[in-house]
């Protein structure tokens, strides 16, 4: 299996400013991304996502470490990597001026797609994007969905092999980002590979076949999905519905430390007189690996980013 | 990779004209400001209107060039579309060579008309049109970069604003556009001769009168350096953005 990325010990160290001490965003991590493979990076708001993005795309330069990107050095040929990668940044970032149509031909033309591709191939993008109708709008007036939807088909436009997505679905509506992860399915499928941000844990797990959670710039866990809840199979969850004496519903969850049995029974002496609905026993989810490792739950998460379209990851 | 760069310079040039430039409020501004401050001059001095043509061109092609580009890229570095730029596989160099083509380009376009208006009234006998050329695109070139360098250093667009002003206001009435430099003061006189547009009028006025190449060789000389030198603080500026 080819890597398209390896990093190296890679850091970034930002220097002290007016106000505020050095920080050390990125601290030595080492990682690899083979081809054709969904990648997602998780962790907490200031964890390092996005600085190692602007590094490994080279809008920032690591203070040590290296990496090598689809095979090119990122200290030495980064004008060469910026060729061949497309970036959908967390902020949606086309020109307002211009219609969909032509900022899908201004990427195009700044990446040397020949000229008498150009038009076809941003047809082809607006089609898949179901954009078509919206051809020559421009981009200022293009619902929230559409000019994300469109940021993504600009990354896309010179046809890059590997393609970074940072937070691609934040503030998107259910259906938005329904259609946006089947897009970002679809380019797996194609063998792009894509290297993923998240702060949609369910997100993560529908879509990646690896992911590395960061936390405080350092990498803490890198596995497949089922290899990083593996990691937490002894943690049998028992979860406990309840309703009250006016029929209200809760739920209630418990570690199983001591066994399932005992667990139970702990959770049944818990009630309190409640009644007791069901009691089942849950094997770890991603989010369970994720508060685990991190000691933040995907609701801090979320709140963390301001509460950005709430939780989209339905669908 | 040069042709990657050459590429990217004249599309980045051709979308900022379309995207900004070529608007009706640029346009008419970039035209009107210097008719109307030349105007005012030469109601106050009706006898000495044709002497201020060569201030009048310079004027046009300072605002023309830099009123624009010193917004454009801070304003972009706020939306966050200059990062696209700054992803694409061109050199910065290439990047603000690119912004600064588009910022000449319009104030070449602005001052054509300019130049066209003045020339139909006061006729264009004796004119040195290679060195007028080049004395407007080298011209265009020096104000460009000073707006690439006002862009780059400020983080808002009103600072880009507020520094743009900052400069050129000065430069409008110690330039030599409506008072000639040598009837300054001397501590003037040394303070023009720190400005662009003050070479930039010289060699105007040297070009429109029938100068010879040797009268404005200095003139020309230090736009040319001035160009080059704002070009390459911008660009160190910028590069600075990365680290």
């Amino acid at each position: 299996m080819n890597d398209v990325i390896q990093a190296n010990g890679l850091t970034k160290i930002y220097p002290a400013g007016k106000d505020r001490l050095p920080l050390r965003a990125v601290d030595r991590i080492d990682f690899t991304v083979h081809q054709g493979e969904v990648f997602g990076f998780l962790g907490p708001n200031g964890a390092g996502k996005t600085t190692t993005i602007r590094m490994l795309t080279g809008l920032t330069h690591p203070t040590s470490g290296s990496a090598h990107i689809l095979d090119f050095n990122l200290l030495r040929d980064v004008t060469r990597i910026k060729k061949h990668i497309g970036v959908v940044p967390e902020a949606s970032n086309l020109y307002d001026e211009l219609t969909a149509f032509d900022n899908l031909v201004f990427s195009m033309q700044l990446y040397g797609v020949p000229r008498q591709e150009r038009k076809a191939c941003a047809e082809a993008l607006l089609e898949r994007f179901r954009l078509g109708e919206k051809r020559d709008v421009p981009f200022a007036k293009l619902s929230r969905g559409m000019k994300r939807a469109l940021t993504v088909a600009a990354a896309l436009a010179h046809q890059p092999p590997l393609i970074f997505l940072d937070e691609p679905t934040t503030g998107l509506d259910v259906m938005n980002a329904r259609n946006l992860r089947q897009m970002i399915a679809g380019m797996s499928d194609e063998g792009v590979t894509v290297f993923l941000t998240t702060h949609y844990l369910e997100e993560a797990e529908r879509l990646c076949d690896r992911i590395a959670v960061i936390v405080k710039g350092c990498i803490v866990a890198l596995d497949t999905v089922d290899g990083l809840k593996a990691g937490s199979q002894d943690k049998t969850i028992v979860e406990m519905t309840l309703a009250d004496s006016n029929g209200r519903q809760g739920r209630k969850r418990f570690e199983c430390n001591d066994g399932v049995e005992s667990t139970i029974q702990r959770a049944l002496a818990e009630a309190n007189g409640q009644r007791v609905l069901a009691v089942n026993t849950l094997r770890p989810s991603l989010e369970d690996v994720f508060v685990q490792l991190t000691g933040l739950s995907s609701e801090v998460m979320l709140m963390e980013k301001g509460g950005k379209g709430g939780s989209n990851a339905g669908g | 990779m040069l042709a990657d760069d050459l590429r990217g310079m004249f599309y980045i040039a051709l979308k900022d004209l379309r995207a900004y430039y070529f608007k009706p409020p640029n346009i008419s501004w970039g035209i009107m400001f210097p008719f109307a401050f030349v105007l005012a001059f030469a109601i106050r001095n009706p006898g000495e209107t044709r002497e201020l043509v060569p201030g009048l061109l310079g004027l046009t092609i300072l605002f023309g060039t830099s009123s624009m580009e010193a917004i454009v890229i801070v304003f972009e570095q706020r939306i966050g579309s200059l990062e696209r730029l700054m992803l694409a596989p061109i050199s910065l160099a290439a990047l603000l060579g690119g912004k600064m083509l588009g910022g000449m380009f319009f104030g070449l376009t602005v001052t054509g008309v300019v130049l066209a208006v003045t020339l139909a009234v006061f006729g264009a006998f004796g004119v040195n049109w290679l060195l007028l050329i080049l004395v407007l695109l080298l011209a265009a070139a020096a104000f460009s970069a000073l707006g690439a360098f006002v862009s780059v250093s400020v983080r808002e667009v009103f600072e880009a604003q507020t520094l743009a002003n900052f400069i050129r206001f000065p430069m409008m009435f110690l330039g030599g556009v409506f008072v000639p430099v040598a009837a300054m003061p001397l501590s003037l006189q040394v303070v023009a001769r720190l400005l662009p547009l003050t070479y930039a009028v010289e060699a105007l006025r040297a070009a429109l009168n029938g100068g010879s190449w040797g009268a404005a060789w200095m003139d020309v000389a230090v736009l040319a350096g001035f160009a080059v030198v704002l070009f390459a603080l911008a660009v160190r500026v910028l590069g600075r953005h990365t680290n």
